[in-house]
């Protein structure tokens, strides 16, 4: 077997039993969550009976193992079960859900990924000028500044004052896509300014370390222009670290974005998994949990990949 | 004259013949300021008559995606508004508090109260096309009582002995005297569905003036205008929509951004800034909702009477309204009942924040000067840390040493409401007060929170509930009340407003007591100006 293809099998089965391990630790974080999921659902007006009742109903009464291999068994069947709360299909309510965050992580990609590495291409062009500078200071002051903060400005500027686009991006299917990307203009420029500075700064750093290289220099011996050195010998050659801060982010797209949800009213993922664990709806919990850790582990398993693949020693062994 | 001319304007406004814009030009030219004028256009308005058509959009909070349209699992503001646009109940209360019939044509009792009968009325059909009948009504009732029910109206349904349909009639038979059942039976869960909703609760098919068309809890819920209603064309709008935004300030941006008509929920610190915000006015209403510090009579140091009433005198419930609810509430008398409930009795003094009766009553009580502990949480009410911050320092200015124990909000209604001594809680009151003092007063009241077993008040409220003479009863509510305030472990600094906002282009806004946003009533009573 060719030895890329031996390390491409090893690391998808790693992370099948990374994803295993850790829906293991999912089932055994809600059993441990504090309170009662009858006592939640019904709040402070549940009476004793109403609550004997709810939690007979809803199957509180089994061993927790049982239930850890019927939900195990199911989920691989793409059956995750029906809320508690409200008995819906989860994996239904939660499909539509993960289609929103999707669709917001991909525009929000879209957009801040080739700028952050385009930024960070020019940062090292004009290492320690005045671009390389202003590049650095406006992208570090919009990854300091609290993410909710940066969306009531928009909100406040854009929405409020200006009238150019909407402060709640609820989107829905009847909807076209041009609707729907000026729904979701004011979270996707957040978004961007949030993961923008990490992408940027790790490209410059990657780039630069290669830029002390013998081959760099033999390369600007050769005549060559600073911005075809960088793309042509430096870049492939960070490609590895860069790949690795843009899955990173990617992921944290997807499952960090509860409080830009929350500020511009968006269906995504974040804020039902927030609403059912307030609920201690745990087969929701337990579903969306799952696919957290799948996209985490999924990510970070493209990442490694594309690093083995990006390495010549491995690409060509001897 | 001047007044005259303004009021003709104002007409022809409502008509539309002359812009809004216009008038309020005219009426500063002749020196009207702009409050009266703006009043005297509503006046107008609602003269001419309301508009139709369009589509309202509330912004709301208290909306999650684990809700349901089942009405007996109803506990937040959402699914409730939910409840209001496309569900009815048997009767229902106005804003002035008296009994309106809706579902029942009329309401008839017994001379002892015991037996309830309503006539049904007629020609009513649900969403799916069946017609409603008493039957519909009776399995309502039997799935919100019976042994398997989790419907948040269990508590109120206790107490039926026996129901039976008769033709159009609908009769109740309780085991004991209550004259108050109508107020009852005007709970928003109970909601009358298709053979009582025992099939498929959350299906969404009711009488109401509105009919379901989308539903994605925790994102919005559309309606549209019900043709086939039986109080006929009463709706004003084409469709009415729910949007559920959680966030103070999104669901404010929203409305000032016109992408919502009606926000619920003002927080009360910014709600001033809001009402002086172009195109938007808020709108306030002393509710039955209060703040409270709870005390378990029954477990030591709150076993003393003399301690409970040092700490009652130690807060300043003045400063609790101005700082916690700025302005947007009313102080309370250590009881449950305000002016809101009806048969109140006003001449009940207040007390007041006196240092010195309350040093007096902690020098009786013998305490042994240890810290006394508040729980406190945010998600008891909003701003209950800083409430318990205030009622530290004014207890230190009497000597009294209370400390104050911050608890999660995650788990604060199963861990710490109704388990500790000594915390803060927040009760969204009742219709009547009979109703609110057998939640929680009574001896053996599954929410007795303060622990509170007065024989003699026990005795008084049954009294009460056979008493159909309404002075006398007025008579019998007054003494408990002083019975509770001077022997309860309630300490009731304040009771809340219901702060809503709503925007220019919505008309006839109804200020409603029972609840925010009109009672839920507002897609049905509102129109665009």
């Amino acid at each position: 077997m060719h030895p890329i293809l031996k390390l491409l099998v090893q690391r998808i089965a790693l992370s099948l039993l990374l994803l295993l391990a850790a829906s293991a630790m999912i089932f055994i974080g809600t059993q441990i969550l504090p309170g009662d999921v009858a006592q939640s659902i019904l709040g402070q007006s549940a009476t004793p009976e109403s609550l004997a009742n709810l939690r007979a109903e809803l199957g509180l009464n089994e061993p927790p193992l049982t239930r850890y291999f019927d939900w195990l068994f199911g989920a691989l069947q793409g059956d995750l079960g029906t809320a508690l709360t409200n008995g819906r299909d989860i994996a239904e309510s939660l499909g539509a859900r993960l289609k929103n965050t999707l669709f917001l992580a991909f525009w929000a990609a879209l957009i801040s990924v080739p700028l952050a590495i385009f930024l960070g291409l020019l940062a090292v062009r004009y290492q320690n000028r005045w671009p390389d500078k202003f590049i650095s200071a406006v992208t570090l002051t919009s990854i300091s500044i609290p993410e909710f903060l940066i969306g009531y400005v928009l909100m406040y500027f854009i929405s409020v004052k200006l009238g150019w686009f909407t402060s709640v991006s609820t989107i829905y299917d009847s909807m076209s896509l041009g609707e729907k990307l000026s729904a979701i203009a004011l979270p996707v420029t957040v978004l961007t300014l949030v993961v923008l500075a990490h992408m940027m700064r790790m490209t410059r750093a990657a780039i630069l370390n290669v830029m002390q290289s013998a081959y760099i220099e033999t390369a600007e011996l050769k005549g060559l222009s600073m911005f075809n050195i960088i793309r042509k010998h430096a870049f492939p050659n960070a490609i590895a670290p860069i790949v690795n801060v843009v899955m990173l982010n990617l992921a944290y797209l997807v499952v960090g974005v509860v409080v830009v949800e929350v500020v511009f009213v968006y269906p995504g993922m974040g804020q039902y998994l927030v609403d059912h664990v307030a609920k201690r709806d745990v087969p929701v919990v337990q579903a969306c949990g799952l696919i957290f850790a799948a996209v985490y582990i999924g990510l970070n398993m493209i990442a490694d990949i594309v690093s083995i693949l990006a390495n010549p020693r491995l690409r060509h062994p001897k | 004259m001047m007044n005259n001319e303004l009021k003709h304007l104002a007409a022809r406004v409502a008509r539309k013949t002359v812009s809004r814009r216009d008038f309020l030009g005219r009426a500063g030219a002749l020196g009207v300021s702009a409050v009266a004028a703006n009043s005297l256009l509503a006046d107008a308005v609602k003269a001419a008559g309301p508009n139709k058509g369009g589509h309202l959009v509330q912004g709301m909070g208290g909306g999650e995606s684990t809700n349901t349209l089942d009405p007996a699992s109803t506990a937040s503001q959402v699914p409730f508004g939910n409840l209001r646009h496309f569900g009815e109940t048997l009767v229902g209360v106005s804003e002035n508090g008296e009994l309106t019939p809706r579902l029942a044509e009329n309401i008839e009792a017994s001379d002892d109260a015991k037996v309830w009968t309503f006539k049904i009325r007629k020609d009513v059909e649900f969403h799916n096309g069946k017609t409603m009948d008493a039957n519909d009504v009776m399995r309502t009732m039997e799935r919100h009582s019976n042994e398997e029910s989790k419907s948040g109206a269990l508590g109120i349904m206790k107490g039926i002995e026996s129901m039976k349909v008769d033709g159009d009639n609908f009769a109740i038979t309780l085991n004991s005297p209550n004259a108050d059942l109508p107020y009852l039976l005007a709970d928003y869960h109970l909601v009358i569905q298709p053979d009582g909703g025992f099939e498929n609760p959350g299906n969404g098919v009711g009488t109401g003036p509105y009919i379901v068309e989308v539903d994605e809890p925790g994102v919005r819920h559309v309606f549209k205008k019900n043709p086939n209603y039986w109080g006929g064309d009463v709706v004003n709008y084409d469709s009415s929509e729910i949007l559920v935004i959680n966030d103070a300030t999104a669901r404010t941006a929203a409305l000032q951004s016109g992408q919502v008509h009606l926000i619920n929920k003002v927080e009360p610190k910014v709600a001033k800034l809001i009402d002086r915000a172009p195109g938007v006015s808020i709108k306030n209403v002393a509710g039955r909702g209060h703040y409270v510090f709870i005390m378990h009579c029954d477990t030591a140091p709150f076993d003393n009477n003399e301690l409970r009433m040092a700490l009652k005198y130690a807060i300043n419930r003045e400063e609790m309204v101005d700082k916690i609810l700025r302005g947007y509430g009313t102080i309370g008398n250590d009881l449950p009942i305000n002016a809101a409930y009806p048969l109140f009795d006003e001449t009940i003094p207040q007390r007041k924040h006196n240092i010195e009766k309350a040093k007096e009553h902690y020098a009786k009580s013998g305490h042994d000067g240890s810290p006394i502990v508040l729980r406190v949480a945010d998600g008891a009410f909003p701003g209950a840390v800083d409430a318990g911050a205030l009622f530290q320092e004014s207890a230190r200015a009497a000597g009294i040493p209370l400390e104050i124990k911050r608890e999660p909000n995650d788990g604060y209604w199963s861990e710490v409401w109704n388990k500790q001594p000594f915390c803060a809680s927040y009760w969204g009151g009742r219709p009547v007060q009979d109703q609110m003092y057998s939640t929680a007063y009574l001896s053996t009241a599954d929410w007795n929170d303060t622990r509170f077993k007065n024989p003699e008040f026990d005795a008084l409220l049954n009294k009460a509930k056979a008493e159909l003479d309404e002075g006398k009863r007025k008579a019998i509510y007054s003494q408990m009340a002083n019975i509770l305030r001077d022997n309860g472990g309630l300490i009731c600094p304040m009771f809340n407003d219901f702060v809503d906002a709503v925007s220019d282009k919505v008309a006839g806004y109804v200020l409603d007591p029972n609840a925010e946003l009109s009672n839920g009533f507002a897609p049905v009573r509102t129109w665009f100006a």
